[in-house]
């Protein structure tokens, strides 16, 4: 099984190194180390964010709330910098973090304690947490020139030649690299994924274990909610607005089953990549990015008929939850 | 093998006592519609008008078109998030059917059939190949989407004919509106077909059972097919409308439909497990959907604002059954 794991990996691997390749006969500067490295830093937040939908599918879950998280999240750090510009910025990530923790934990309590399914529960507060972002700002944006210095350049500065926000990427995929390979919980979450019912037998409180993968996919949101005004200097009601299905179509490319169990770090990082190197090399080899929406939707088709082969008795009994319960 | 019991009848349904018709989920939605009809009222002088409640109708007509399909593709287990995507990349086509020059019957067709074209082929991709709904139909929805955007980039396609304009705008009798007209025969139509008819069966028991519906003869596939169909079939049909209210076409109309759409049918007591719903309940969640929009509209309150209470709206009317039967359950035991 484990093999089998990597193969599908290495053919990822092996897909992206063929488009890169594809992509520097037409503009052959694309490959060079320098690029690479803004590619990845272009991708990193999309990686992390497919990260913490990752766990969140593992366990037949799915958090389509997060783009809406990262956008209030991203207009409360933005606004209390506006407001008190003296707030040190770590202190600005411990408060995103908290937003982010805070909204997953209402969705994670809500399947938890009331076992609706997450799909409901997140379509709703999808649109709730972006209709919060509108009544806390009133509808205004948080400029550019309202935002401190810092809080712009934090994610800019280079250490070891590569920018903070790489770094934290890479910080991140450590952790979630330890979380599911190194701990109780990361087997939890799989075993929920393979086999609720049996996971129930073996001693694992299920309902718990999804709250607690709200609570992760909630702080990354959160996270991600900085990064990205940072990155973009614009906090707005429309920020990410539909990016829900971005960060679902990375996991999808990357091989992690919408049936849970099936999936892991590597698959989700280099399926943001894949998608992060189609919308960086779009511009440099002359095509219209309009084409980029058609492109990653037959990537996203593509991925789960090549990933369905090993699976696809498990992909019939998608929304089936209701053994879980 | 002793002596076998006389054969007994046994009812396909059980009688359903009248406290449980009041506490049904149907009673429900109606409850919450009179209260917010009530509170509209009170709220503005506006609202009790012939014409402002026909306007009412066209926040969710077309949405509530796909709602009807969508609802039965949900019974049976799948879903499709494509359906707005369908309805850009129908809008598309007939945008450049209207450049090349053809009339108001051409464009209906064109609409129409573009639509069940993309059904049939997110169908194809779920039923050949045994792919989960939900993965394929983020993915055509994406694909959908980008041909518009990549026929029609940041430009948009105007003057479609005036006689177009009637399917979107028109009137039948006073201020019933052709939409609304469309919308309660298509209703009726699917009503029939859910619960009356052996069709509608066997939707809710692929629901309920997929694998026990294939033993029983049930042709799953065949079934689910047909379903997805239907809804791009419906998602086509929106697609006129909408087009021909607005009068253009962007690639970017009917952005996030596909999720109010599911929002409707859940809120209607479809079940998003499968194997569970009403057309009854639909229909009552698109008028509950379409007065809370309207009124909140009359008040001035912003469209955003409007989305937080039809997320609420959802989550409440889904839990409060929940926890209701929670309480009794400890109060009893």
């Amino acid at each position: 099984m484990k093999a089998f794991l990597k193969y599908r990996e290495v053919w990822l691997l092996a897909a992206i190194v063929l488009l890169i390749g594809l992509i520097s006969m037409r503009f052959p500067g694309f490959a060079a180390p320098g690029n690479l490295r803004q590619v990845f830093n272009d991708t990193s937040i999309l990686m992390i964010l497919a990260l913490g939908q990752m766990v969140v599918i593992l366990t037949r879950s799915i958090d389509l709330s997060m783009a809406s998280n990262l956008c209030f999240t991203g207009m409360v750090v933005a606004m209390l910098n506006a407001a008190h510009p003296a707030i040190p910025i770590p202190l600005l990530i411990v408060i995103a973090l908290l937003v982010g923790l805070v909204l997953g934990a209402i969705n994670g309590f809500l399947v938890w304690r009331l076992n609706i399914p997450s799909i409901v529960v997140t379509l709703g507060t999808l649109t709730i947490y972006r209709g919060a972002t509108f009544v806390i700002s009133g509808g205004a944006w948080v400029n550019a020139d309202q935002m401190s210095p810092d809080f712009i350049g934090l994610q800019r500065a280079a250490f070891l030649g590569i920018p903070v926000l790489s770094w934290i990427a890479i910080l991140v995929i450590a952790l979630f690299f330890l979380l599911m390979t190194r701990t109780a919980l990361g087997r939890s979450i799989y075993a929920i994924g393979v086999n609720p019912t049996a996971s129930v037998y073996a001693g694992i409180d299920v309902g718990r274990t999804k709250f607690i993968v709200f609570c992760i996919s909630g702080m990354v949101g959160g996270l991600c909610g900085y990064l990205w005004i940072s990155r973009y200097v614009i906090a707005s009601v429309e920020v990410a607005n539909g990016y829900e299905l971005n960060i679902i179509a990375a996991c999808v490319i990357g091989g992690i089953s919408i049936a849970g169990g099936i999936g892991s770090v590597g698959g989700a990082v280099l399926g943001a990549l894949f998608l992060g190197i189609i919308s960086n090399a779009l511009p440099v080899i002359n095509i219209s990015p309009f084409w980029q929406m058609a492109i990653s939707g037959s990537a996203i088709i593509l991925a789960v008929v090549l990933n369905a082969r090993g699976e696809r008795r498990q992909g019939r009994i998608i929304l089936k939850k209701a053994e879980a319960a | 093998m002793t002596d076998t019991p006389a054969p007994r009848h046994i009812p396909d349904r059980l009688d359903k006592p009248f406290t449980s018709a009041i506490f049904s989920w149907e009673a429900l939605l109606v409850a919450v519609a009179v209260a917010i009809f009530a509170v509209n009222s009170f709220a503005s002088p506006y609202f009790l008008d012939a014409w402002s409640l026909s306007d009412l109708t066209f926040n969710f007509t077309e949405k509530a078109l796909i709602a009807l399909a969508m609802a039965l593709l949900i019974i049976s287990g799948e879903i499709d998030l494509s359906v707005a995507a369908i309805i850009a990349l129908a809008s598309t086509m007939m945008g450049m059917a209207v450049q090349a020059g053809a009339g108001t019957p051409v464009l209906v067709a064109i609409g129409i059939l573009v639509g069940l074209g993309c059904g049939a082929f997110n169908g194809l991709l779920v039923t050949r190949l045994g792919l989960p709904s939900i993965v394929v139909t983020i993915g055509t929805m994406s694909l959908f989407r980008g041909i518009a955007f990549i026929v029609l980039g940041d430009q948009a396609y105007k003057g479609y004919p005036s006689s177009f304009a009637f399917f979107g705008q028109g009137y039948v009798w006073w201020v019933v509106s052709f939409e609304l007209t469309l919308f309660l025969v298509a209703a009726v139509i699917y009503w029939f077909l859910l619960h009356r008819t052996s069709f509608g069966r066997r939707v809710f028991a692929i629901g309920n059972n997929p694998v026990a519906a294939q033993f029983s003869g049930v042709r799953v596939g065949r079934i689910k097919f047909i379903l997805f169909c239907l809804t791009g079939l419906m998602a086509g049909i929106a697609s006129v409308l909408i087009t021909s209210r607005l009068g253009s076409t962007r690639p970017s109309i009917a952005q996030g439909y596909e999720l109010e759409v599911i929002t409707m049918v859940v809120l209607g007591g479809v079940s998003i497990l499968g194997g569970a719903g009403s057309i009854v309940g639909v229909v009552l969640a698109a008028f509950i959907m379409g007065l809370v929009t309207f009124g909140l509209g009359l008040l001035n309150v912003p469209g955003i604002v409007m989305s937080i209470f039809i997320g609420l709206l959802l989550i409440i009317v889904i839990a409060l059954p929940i926890i209701w039967r929670r309480v009794r359950r400890e109060r009893f035991t």
